[in-house]
């Protein structure tokens, strides 16, 4: 067990650790971040997906050793943001929402890509979208929503 | 987040699209899944599997275990009660006890309060076998291969159809053409592996859980602790998909679970990791399909002789019902004279097959397309000019002699994809040019709700709307929302019938113990059978709409007239009403490295009315992507007994990148028993398009392809034959 420090959605966090420790576990068991959920537990599916120092990273293999200074954003970070709203909301808008299990992983994807680029065209959003598994949706309308995420972030000044 | 539901659909029409009422919650994470469910005292278990595919099962050596941890097996059922499951067959065991039938098998559970204790346990724990010889292929089980596993013969069931008169065809002097085709395991691949809370409440078994049919689960497990149905209570959590994964399979993990629950008193929590999830659930029955086909000098079919088999594994589960689909749909759009089906479905030590989306449709229109296909490439003719010619029309017979009641509407679906595919000129061109490109084209139907007369006879679906004192209403049905909107669309239909805003009508997810039973959400009955239901409760609380306090409406399932059906001799009018689709697909097959690039994606469906446009375009997209993984990338093989493929690293399922955008489009056809006109539609957008993707790549390589997943070591097996 070790201490490890590190900002969680902005705020310190100080947790008590095996360093090999799962940073997934540790946020869904540990603090009851459960928006993070767990898919496959071995990188394949994104939807652990949350931000490591502003990249998009699975945390089912994000050791807690590592996590030690880093600043990590779950979706619970994201989503009362103007940010974070403007992603949920066009992907409901969209109809990218289904079983809904992908899509917190699918937010936080889109933020990552956004925060980057803020106009992706199709194949820059299909790009982004690559890592995270859905088995419901075909993926047309996630990508339709992060389209339309960018145009309205647009208008709001998000990217700012 | 404040922007109110769109409620346009109350003044247009009710396909006008509305933002789904889980969409928020979801998407910002604030859905909670049975993962994220707290109990308090909550325990884990872990399954003990068998790790052999047939064997006597001699010993299980299990250690002293540490306070808190027990290890539950068939000798914890209670007295009275039964070691097996109320499936749709009662063979499947909730604990192996003499032998086991297939890797993955439950022997027993292992309990306690921390997981990793338990991992550590589990390989504590020492089973001893004598191996006995397994059978893992269609054909072995037709061998019965090392001894029969069921019955005397390994056949699960076996029927016969005939139509016309097939014995007459095959002697005389036709040219035949014989064909065989294959298809595989497929995993469904839900995002949210399979997961339940089971707890014991007020003398009560509590079952919280990711699935499909609450009240299957009821009765699956009530005869294991011999007690009434009503002392278990099934309590559907937020469903991370299912695609018919989560219809009978959650019984197998709510049998043993039920019986842990018994003993120890507490909550006890099964969630399967993902490897656990692809190893030891459920699959899509493997198939194959024979064809005999009488062709006359004018290039005519007169006749078929069909022979199809699919591999039920150890357990017989739903298998004789898949089967009845799969022969029901082996001539699928097409009206032809004098046909013979033979089905049986097949016992083997594989692990149980059971419900996909689709249900034995897949398998069946795959191989009846591919065989269309090859003829008319044998008869040099275009697939699509060749299929149109027999294509089943108003008041045609279909293979259990009954009859299309509907308008059928494909010739003018034909036209629409033939334009936007541009399927004439593209394969005019592509030929000329001798390069590796091709469009496919796949035609399909999916009849809605259950076989024959099964809604009337075994179903029986009742549902109840109620409006309280406030003027709010609530939709009472045991039907889930597990992706795919009927959360939003059974609010929709209710809305509209009573002219109030979306935000007035609730679904909550179903309870046993309070929703009256509708029936399992399968069979792309939900919105064409309990939705019309919804439609009618709804009507008549608008009657009593200004009764004082609160009004509850009830309605039963009515069979629509006309419809005649013979259960035992499976004929007459198999489904009351069929969706209808087709799907082309254009593809680039590269020269030196056989990989394919897709490169348009083009569909036009029949699915009656849309609740809502966008859902079903989602529908749509998704049923597609997933049956185009089956066409082409989802491998997943058998060794030994065991799957190969156990992780999203090596069953590889479609991303973002292995196709492009689904081009979907709809024509409007409403049906008179449908809830404004809605038919069933969420497996029939599955069924087509791995046939389109196969008759691309075949068309782009001149071979004809007779088996799935066509990926590129088939492609270049193809072109070295």
């Amino acid at each position: 067990m070790q201490q490890i420090t590190f900002i969680l959605n902005g705020e310190k966090q100080v947790v008590s650790a095996d360093p090999s420790s799962r940073l997934l576990d540790i946020l869904r068991d540990t603090l009851g971040l459960t928006a993070v959920k767990e898919g496959c537990g071995e990188g394949e599916c994104g939807a652990c997906s949350v931000l490591k120092d502003g990249k998009l990273v699975n945390s089912c293999i994000v050791p807690m050793g590592s996590v030690d200074g880093a600043e990590i954003t779950t979706l619970e970070g994201l989503r009362d943001t103007a940010e974070g709203e403007n992603i949920i909301s066009a992907y409901a808008d969209s109809g990218a929402v289904q079983c809904g299990f992908c899509t917190p992983g699918m937010v936080m994807a889109a933020a990552a890509l956004l925060r980057e680029n803020p106009e992706p065209d199709e194949q820059e959003i299909r790009e982004a979208l690559s890592g995270n598994l859905c088995r419901c949706t075909g993926y047309n309308l996630l990508v339709k929503g992060v389209t339309l995420a960018s145009e309205r972030g647009k208008e709001k000044g998000i990217w700012q | 987040m404040h922007q109110s539901i769109n409620n346009d659909f109350l003044q247009k029409a009710i396909g006008t699209p509305v933002r789904r009422l889980d969409a928020l919650d979801k998407a910002s994470g604030r859905a909670k899944y049975i993962a994220d469910m707290k109990f308090d005292g909550l325990l884990y278990a872990r399954m003990i599997r068998s790790s052999r595919a047939r064997a006597r099962l001699l010993h299980v050596a299990v250690p002293a275990l540490p306070e808190g941890y027990y290890y539950i097996s068939s000798n914890d059922i209670p007295e009275g009660g039964e070691n097996r499951l109320y499936m749709i067959t009662n063979d499947w065991r909730v604990f192996a006890e003499d032998t086991v039938r297939y890797i993955g098998e439950t022997i027993g559970l292992l309990v306690g309060p921390d997981r990793n204790v338990l991992r550590d346990l589990e390989r504590e724990i020492k089973i001893s076998y004598e191996d006995l010889e397994p059978a893992f292929t269609i054909d072995e089980g037709l061998a019965v291969k090392g001894g029969p596993i069921h019955g005397e013969d390994n056949i699960f069931a076996e029927y016969n159809l005939k139509k016309g008169d097939p014995d007459s065809i095959f002697s005389g002097s036709y040219r035949i053409v014989e064909d065989e085709i294959l298809t595989g395991f497929q995993e469904h691949a839900y995002m949210e592996p399979q997961g339940m809370v089971g707890e014991y409440k007020n003398g009560k078994y509590v079952i919280t859980a990711s699935c499909q049919c609450p009240y299957y689960m009821r009765k699956a497990v009530a005869g294991i602790l011999a007690v009434d149905q009503e002392d278990i209570v099934v309590s559907q959590a937020i469903t991370g998909g299912a695609f018919g994964g989560k219809e009978h399979f959650p019984d197998v993990i709510a049998g043993p679970l039920v019986v842990a629950v018994h003993v120890i008193r507490k909550p006890v929590q099964i969630v399967f990791d993902r490897h656990e999830d692809i190893s030891f659930t459920a699959k899509r029955h493997p198939s194959r399909t024979r064809f005999r086909t009488a062709i006359d000098e004018n290039n005519r079919i007169v006749g078929m002789d069909i022979d199809i088999a699919i591999n039920g594994g150890g357990y017989q589960s739903c298998s004789h019902i898949v089967l009845q689909r799969a022969m029901f749909s082996v001539n699928s759009v097409y009206d032809l004279p004098n046909i013979r089906i033979r089905g049986r479905a097949v016992a083997t030590n594989t692990f149980p097959s059971d419900a996909f989306r689709g249900f034995g449709a897949p398998q069946g229109i795959f191989a009846c397309e591919m065989h269309m296909s090859h003829l008319a490439r044998a008869l040099e003719m275009d697939d699509a000019e060749f299929k149109q010619q027999y294509f089943v029309q108003t008041g045609g017979t279909t293979v259990t002699n009954g009859m299309i009641h509907e308008e059928v509407k494909l010739p003018e679906m034909l036209e629409k994809v033939l334009e936007s595919s541009g399927y004439i000129e593209k394969n005019r061109l592509y030929a000329g040019e001798g390069a590796a490109k091709a469009v496919g084209i796949s035609f399909y139907n999916h009849g809605g709700g259950f076989t024959g007369d099964g809604e009337k006879e075994i179903i029986k679906a009742r549902v109840r709307v109620s409006r309280d004192q406030n003027h709010k209403v609530t939709i009472y049905v045991s039907n889930v929302e597990m992706g795919q909107g009927f959360q939003t669309t059974a609010c929709k239909v209710a809305a509209k019938v009573l002219g109030i805003p979306l935000q007035d009508v609730f679904f909550q997810n179903p309870d046993t113990s309070v929703v009256p039973n509708s029936g399992p959400t399968v069979a792309s009955r939900s919105m064409m059978i309990v939705g019309k239901l919804v439609e009618r409760a709804a009507r008549q609380l608008k009657n009593s709409w200004n009764d004082q306090g609160a009004v509850d409406a009830e309605e039963d399932y009515v069979q629509p007239p006309g419809i005649e059906w013979n259960s035992t001799t499976f004929q007459g009018d198999a489904y009351p009403a069929f969706g209808w689709g087709i799907c082309a697909v254009e593809v680039a097959v590269d020269p030196a490295t056989a990989e394919v690039e897709t490169k348009g994606i083009w569909t036009v469906h029949d699915i009656g009315v849309p609740i809502d446009d966008l859902i079903v375009h989602g529908q749509v997209h998704g049923g597609v992507i997933q049956a185009l993984g089956y066409g082409s990338l989802e491998k997943l093989e058998v060794k030994n007994g065991a799957f190969l493929q156990n992780t999203f690293a090596d069953y590889i399922i479609p991303t973002t990148m292995d196709f492009p955008a689904v081009e979907s489009d709809l024509v409007e056809n409403p049906y008179e028993y449908g809830p404004f006109g809605a038919k069933g539609m969420g497996e029939l957008v599955f069924d087509g398009a791995a046939a389109a993707y196969a008759a691309a790549v075949q068309k782009a390589v001149d071979r004809d392809i007779c088996s799935i997943p066509v990926n590129p070591e088939l492609i270049m097996k193809l072109r070295q034959a």
